[in-house]
Formats: structure tokens, C-alpha cells, sequence
């Protein structure tokens, strides 16, 4: 399946992969995030239980320097 | 000086507010806020970099969310939906922290903010449990509106951000201070240490700052001026200034006792 993830396609072998799933495949685990899924924000409680899809968009956010 | 900044009913000794954007690396960022002694820094909100990202640090790990107030800002946008996206996004990182800096700019060029949709996005984000500081021109009846609105803090340019400037309209920071019940911080356009002073004299809360320190030749020297500036406005500020006038025929010695 294809997921665009901060506005990149990937493709992923895993069809129904969760959240969790994702996190570990792109080497961010133990990293602090906020996920929004299709514009829904997913609370880090539910990474477990969200399945992706075909065609979802992810956004993937940390805190960074700025003014 | 037992004297603090309240904030969304949570009381700060610093008044100084600092960025953490623009240093030459992590370390002169700890360097320079440890400098400054600001309990609450801004952090912007961005794509995390997929792919290359193992192993490299974060911002976090220099200054822990436990030590630090965060305050999540809304850089870089340019719509209230935008900012209100960015701002929900930031509390579900930083596990459901409230207070968070709105602004929302209308030209990328002067970075001048776009108090309409700034008007709108204070709307919905206040109605949504944020403790909003308000980033916004020195227009007095927009900052007085936001207040209005439940802002908890409004943030009023001194000048252009990033422009060092230092504050070009002394005149309209004052009424906004006369007017508001909620703390005025001066919010961009502070170049060097005097412009910081000279806002706390005005009787502003506070001062919130990035570019005036990370850009000095040496940050974290700047970062300690700041903080004795800001220190030494509010102390002149309380004290109460002697009036102007043109001249006084008061002369600081003793008139009598003179040799003849």
C-alpha cells in the first residue's frame, strides 16, 4: 500500500500495518511526536489500534528550535 | 526581588521569554537560555525528518519539557486554520500542555502579522482550553480585542521580528499597557539590551526575545545582558521615574554653606 507521509509517498509491503508498526519500520521509536492522520489528530494512546490504509496521509511533527 | 510574572496562573521569576531558534547548535542554545535564566522558551512545531533521524538529537534533550515551560508558537503560518492545526498538534506532543503562543502572519516578506486571522484563531483556540499569548501589531484595539477574546497574555511588536529595530512606537505600547488587565509582553524587534529596558520601563510584563540573542556576536553573553536589562527595567519601572522637564534650578548640592 501507499502512504504519503509529510507529504512523500512510500510504499509499505504491510497491508493493515498500525501506527505502532509504522513507528518502528521508520527507525522513530522512542522518539517524541504528534501524528495526524488524514487532517485527525491520533492520540499516542491509540497508535496501537490505528490501522493505515491505501492512501491515508500522515503528518509526523516534533518540536523544534524557533522564535 | 520577590516579585513574579503571572501567566495563565502560574507564576514565573524570569520575565524574560527566549526562542531557541537560530544557534549555532544545541549546546549554545543550553548555554545561552541557562544565560538568559527564562523558565519558559519557545519551540516551533515541524515535520519530523523521516529517515535520517535515528541517533540524531533533539532539542528536548537539551532542554527537558521538566525544567522548561514550553510554549509551542505557530511560526510560519499564515491562516488561522493553519495555526489552530499547528497548536492541537503541539499539545498532543507535549501531552496535552495548554499554553502555547499564537501568531499568524499576513506577508512573508516583513513577517507582519495578520491580526484578522489572528483574531479568528484566538477564537477557536481559546474556546478549546488553550492559554493563548497572543503575538500581534501595537494597534491597542486589537490587543485589547484579543484580551476580550480570553487571551491570557498579549504580545505586541516592538518592531518587525528579527529586524533589531528596538521599539519604534513607545506611545501605542503604553496605551495597550494602560488598557490591559491581562500581561503585556513585548514580543520582536528587540535588537540590544537597552531596547529590553526600555520596554520594562514602559511597564510591559515581560519580553520575548530569539533573534537579539542568537544572532549577537556572542549569544551567550547577550543572553546575560538581557536578563540584568530586564531586571534592571522592571526595578526602574517600580522605583518610578523622576519627571522630565527642561531645566529645575535645583541643583544637587547644597545652595548654602557656601565659601565667600
Amino acid at each position: 500500500m501507499e502512504i504519503s507521509i509529510n507529504g512523500k509517498f512510500r510504499q509499505f509491503d504491510n497491508e493493515n500495518m498500525t501506527i505502532t508498526a509504522l513507528v518502528v519500520t521508520l527507525n522513530l521509536t522512542g522518539k517524541r511526536m504528534a501524528i495526524e492522520k488524514n487532517g485527525e489528530i491520533v492520540p499516542r494512546s491509540q497508535f496501537s489500534q490505528t490501522k493505515l490504509q491505501d492512501g491515508d496521509k500522515l503528518e509526523i511533527v516534533g518540536a523544534v528550535g524557533g522564535g | 526581588m520577590n516579585e513574579q510574572l503571572i501567566i495563565a496562573g502560574k507564576s514565573y521569576h524570569s520575565r524574560l521569554l527566549v526562542g531557541t531558534g537560530k544557534y549555532k547548535d544545541f549546546t549554545e542554545t543550553r548555554a545561552a537560555i541557562d544565560a538568559s535564566g527564562a523558565q519558559i522558551v519557545t519551540v516551533a512545531i515541524r515535520r519530523t525528518n523521516i529517515g535520517q533521524t535515528a541517533g540524531e538529537p533533539s532539542l528536548l534533550e537539551y532542554l527537558p519539557p521538566e525544567e522548561f515551560t514550553y510554549l509551542p508558537n505557530t511560526a510560519g503560518c499564515y491562516s488561522a486554520d493553519e495555526a489552530v492545526r499547528t497548536l492541537r498538534l503541539a499539545r498532543e506532543l507535549l501531552d496535552g500542555h495548554k499554553l502555547a503562543k499564537l501568531e499568524v502572519l499576513g506577508d512573508p516578506k516583513t513577517l507582519y502579522p495578520n491580526v484578522i486571522e489572528t483574531i479568528a484563531a484566538a477564537k477557536v483556540l481559546v474556546k478549546d482550553g488553550f492559554d493563548v499569548m497572543v503575538y500581534t501589531s501595537d494597534d491597542p484595539i486589537i490587543a485589547k480585542q484579543l484580551e476580550e477574546i480570553g487571551c491570557c497574555a498579549v504580545m505586541p511588536l516592538a518592531s518587525l521580528i528579527g529586524s533589531g529595530m528596538g521599539i519604534l512606537n513607545p506611545w501605542n505600547l503604553q496605551i495597550i499597557i494602560e488598557n490591559a488587565k491581562i500581561p503585556v509582553l513585548v514580543d520582536a524587534g528587540v535588537g540590544c539590551a537597552g531596547d529590553a529596558a526600555i520596554a520594562m520601563e514602559l511597564g510591559c510584563d515581560g519580553v520575548l526575545m530569539n533573534t537579539a540573542i542568537a544572532a549577537a556576536r556572542d549569544p551567550v553573553m547577550m543572553a546575560g545582558a538581557m536578563k540584568k536589562a530586564i531586571e534592571a527595567g522592571r526595578e526602574s519601572y517600580l522605583a518610578g521615574r523622576m519627571p522630565k522637564k527642561l531645566y529645575s534650578a535645583s541643583p544637587s548640592s547644597p545652595t548654602s554653606g557656601m565659601i565667600s
